[in-house]
């Protein structure tokens, strides 16, 4: 391993990195995979729930059930990179300025 | 053009209504059943010119500025994070979503939203688990990161053998389905349509490489998003953009009435959907042409940028399709001002309801026939446009991925054990961009009348069970060894493969036979399980000399895959 590397092994801001990007990361993953199986399983069980019409109109629940999962994913990505982008890039860029 | 011809309706919208779960339901509608051709469209043959001409221009241009390796395979690395995340937009809305989703929603309305979502779902993973560690690892291909420390030759040949699986699958139903399309909106013969495909394919890859691919992408990516956009917007404002009211006039005029507005039998039971949920999810992050985009950008941060964007382009893109979906049903379905069905084969009987069938072209056709009613002549030509544009960019962005599976994993790193210069090596791609092009007209022609829409589901299981899993776990596990990966790999491959031919979608709609061995449309939920469960079984029982190594080295790997120390940067220019 070259020196730089064994630097950043050993600063204690790679593992607050890693451990905070990782936790962060599958946490997100995993509302994902709650959300979209959630939505699966809802059209599969649930389907009279995602029938009922909302108040007197014909808009069902589905439409907005649909509607959030498709946004959710989007505003998902966007709590990522906006973290990722701003602390966890400043964070690396010390751990990788301080291992020089 | 739509009082000579009548065509023979496709009938698997219908079929994916009555319960069938494949990722390629809504495809087989863009590309199955017979098709006539129809009467010259030149008011779309003059758009498509005009797109062709702009963009041969930019892979001029893009010529001039691809002299080194890094060039052609990953533009390079100067795309930033806005224009990659419109590329992998413009990659990934293929024609068959764009017209075989809005047809999905023409004929069961709230299902076609179901897939829709399926198909988005697997960005944000790709984002947290896969774009910036690929980033900082690799340099043009996926196989990069996945053999990073592992045995070059193995893990390189079964990394190209899924890339190649991947896009040659996906590649013949875009094929069949652009002669079949094209013969539709523009008049063409198929096998004309075919050709032109495969040649100017052909021309963007060989000589504009990765710069001339993204900005295919790019452009045709914003005609696609504007068009839709606008239809989405014209069908709105005639509700006082209330969907309420425009719900309301669908339902009316629909024969399933008020069924469209709630789930149908698109997903019945929960180990398909869960099965398909999986192959869509991980197939999107093991999609080769895919992975490859990640190299354009310089760094890890502009990688991340261009998942939130796709994922923002791509989501609203389906909302729009649903959109368009509904505007089909009541430009289609609903009598227009005169009290005439200008789409419609046969006008429904006094007091009875619209027959969905009956739509001219098939319900493909759908999204097309909304663009006529809310453009005119002018704007139908320019969705023409759009939808052929479309499929070029999709099969240019496949042919450099397949290209690049030959000739920087096979040939310079299996053939050439890392020795080959740089020009042989951008010459092998380039001679065998050519070969897939020319294989891909021989197999679009070959395959005309077969059903391929199982194609592009085959494709999707492949990347999320040979791909996905041995990249993954290179990135994540530092005890996978180099026989863990190829044993599970091969499992997860093959047995995607196998299962999906002993399925009702191959054995029985396909062969012809009367029952499945294999219960499931999609073998997802299995193979995927496989592929991980044989990774980790033949890593931990590997206790060779090469195993030991292999785990020493993950520390390395891993500093490099969480900071970028040593990342491949962007070229100067």
């Amino acid at each position: 391993m070259s020196q730089s590397a064994q630097r950043i092994v050993n600063n204690p801001k790679f593992q607050e990195l890693v451990a905070k990007r990782s936790a962060f990361a599958w946490t997100l993953s995993i509302a994902m995979l709650v959300i979209y199986f959630g939505f699966i399983l809802l059209v599969a069980f649930g389907k009279s729930f995602l029938g009922t019409p909302i108040g007197s109109g014909v808009t069902t629940w589905g439409i907005p059930v649909g509607v959030f999962t498709i946004v959710s994913a989007f505003i998902l990505t966007g709590i990522y990179v906006h973290r990722a982008n701003g602390e966890f890039d400043e964070l690396n860029r010390q751990i990788l300025e301080e291992s020089k | 053009m739509r009082a000579t011809t009548r065509l023979a309706a496709p009938v698997a919208a219908v079929a994916a209504a009555a319960g069938a779960l494949v990722p390629t339901t809504v495809l087989a509608d863009a590309i199955g059943g017979a098709v006539q051709k129809q009467a010259t469209n030149w008011s779309a043959i003059l758009m498509f010119l005009a797109f062709v001409l702009f963009t041969l221009g930019i892979t001029y241009w893009a010529a001039r500025r691809t002299k080194s390796a890094k060039d052609f395979y990953a533009a390079g690395g100067g795309i930033t994070g806005f224009q990659n995340g419109l590329a992998i937009a413009g990659d990934y809305m293929s024609a068959a979503s764009f017209l075989g989703i809005a047809g999905l929603v023409y004929a069961s309305g709230f299902d076609g939203l179901i897939y829709s979502v399926g198909w988005l779902v697997g960005w944000p993973i790709v984002l947290f688990l896969v774009a910036e560690r690929l980033r900082n690892l690799g340099k043009y291909t996926f196989a990069d990161v996945a053999s990073y420390r592992f045995k070059q030759t193995p893990i390189r040949s079964l990394s190209a053998c899924g890339s190649l699986a991947t896009v040659t699958f996906y590649l013949i139903a875009q094929m069949v389905g652009a002669g079949k399309l094209i013969q539709l909106l523009f008049g063409l013969d198929y096998m004309v349509a075919v050709i032109i495909v495969g040649v100017l394919m052909i021309g963007y890859v060989t000589f504009g490489g990765m710069l001339a691919t993204t900005w295919v992408q790019i452009i045709k990516a914003v005609m696609l998003l504007s068009g839709a956009s606008f239809m989405a917007f014209m069908i709105l404002a005639k509700f006082g953009f209330s969907p309420e009211a425009m719900f309301k006039a669908a339902v009316e005029a629909h024969p399933k009435g008020l069924a469209i507005m709630s789930p149908g039998a698109l997903v019945t039971d929960p180990v398909s959907a869960i099965s398909l949920g999986m192959a869509l999810m991980f197939g999107t992050a093991g999609l080769p042409h895919i992975l490859m985009r990640f190299f354009t950008v310089a760094d890890a941060k502009e990688a991340r940028k261009s998942v939130f964007y796709a994922t923002g382009f791509i989501g609203y893109f389906y909302i729009l399709t649903f959109i368009i979906g509904f505007g089909a049903i009541l430009m289609i379905l609903a009598p227009d001002a005169n009290g005439a069905y200008p789409f419609l084969t046969a006008a429904p009987a006094a007091g009875a309801k619209a027959v969905i069938a009956n739509v001219i072209g098939g319900t493909n056709m759908a999204a097309i026939h909304t663009a006529h009613a809310v453009g005119g002549d002018l704007f139908y030509g320019f969705i023409s446009a759009v939808a052929f544009a479309t499929i070029l960019a999709v099969v240019a962005g496949l042919t450099l991925a397949g290209a690049s599976a030959v000739s920087h994993d096979l040939y310079a790193s299996v053939f050439a054990k890392g020795r080959a210069n740089e020009a042989d090596e951008i010459r092998v791609s380039k001679i065998t961009t050519v070969a897939i092009g020319i294989l891909s007209i021989v197999l679009g022609i070959a395959f005309e009348n077969q059903n391929v829409a199982f194609m592009v589901g085959l494709a999707f299981v492949i990347a999320a069970s040979a791909n996905f899993p041995i990249l993954l776990m290179s990135m994540f596990w530092g005890k996978m060894t180099t026989r863990g990966a190829v044993l599970g790999g091969g499992l997860g491959l093959v047995s995607a493969i196998v299962l999906l031919v002993l399925g009702p979608t191959v054995w029985k709609a396909v062969l012809g036979n009367p029952t499945a061995i294999f219960p499931y449309d999609n073998p997802g939920l299995f193979s995927i399980l496989l592929s991980f469960a044989g990774i980790w079984f033949f890593s931990i029982t590997d206790n060779s000399e090469q195993a030991q190594k292999e785990r020493r080295d993950f520390e390395a790997q891993y500093i490099r895959s969480q900071t970028g120390l040593g990342a491949e940067g962007a070229s100067a220019h």
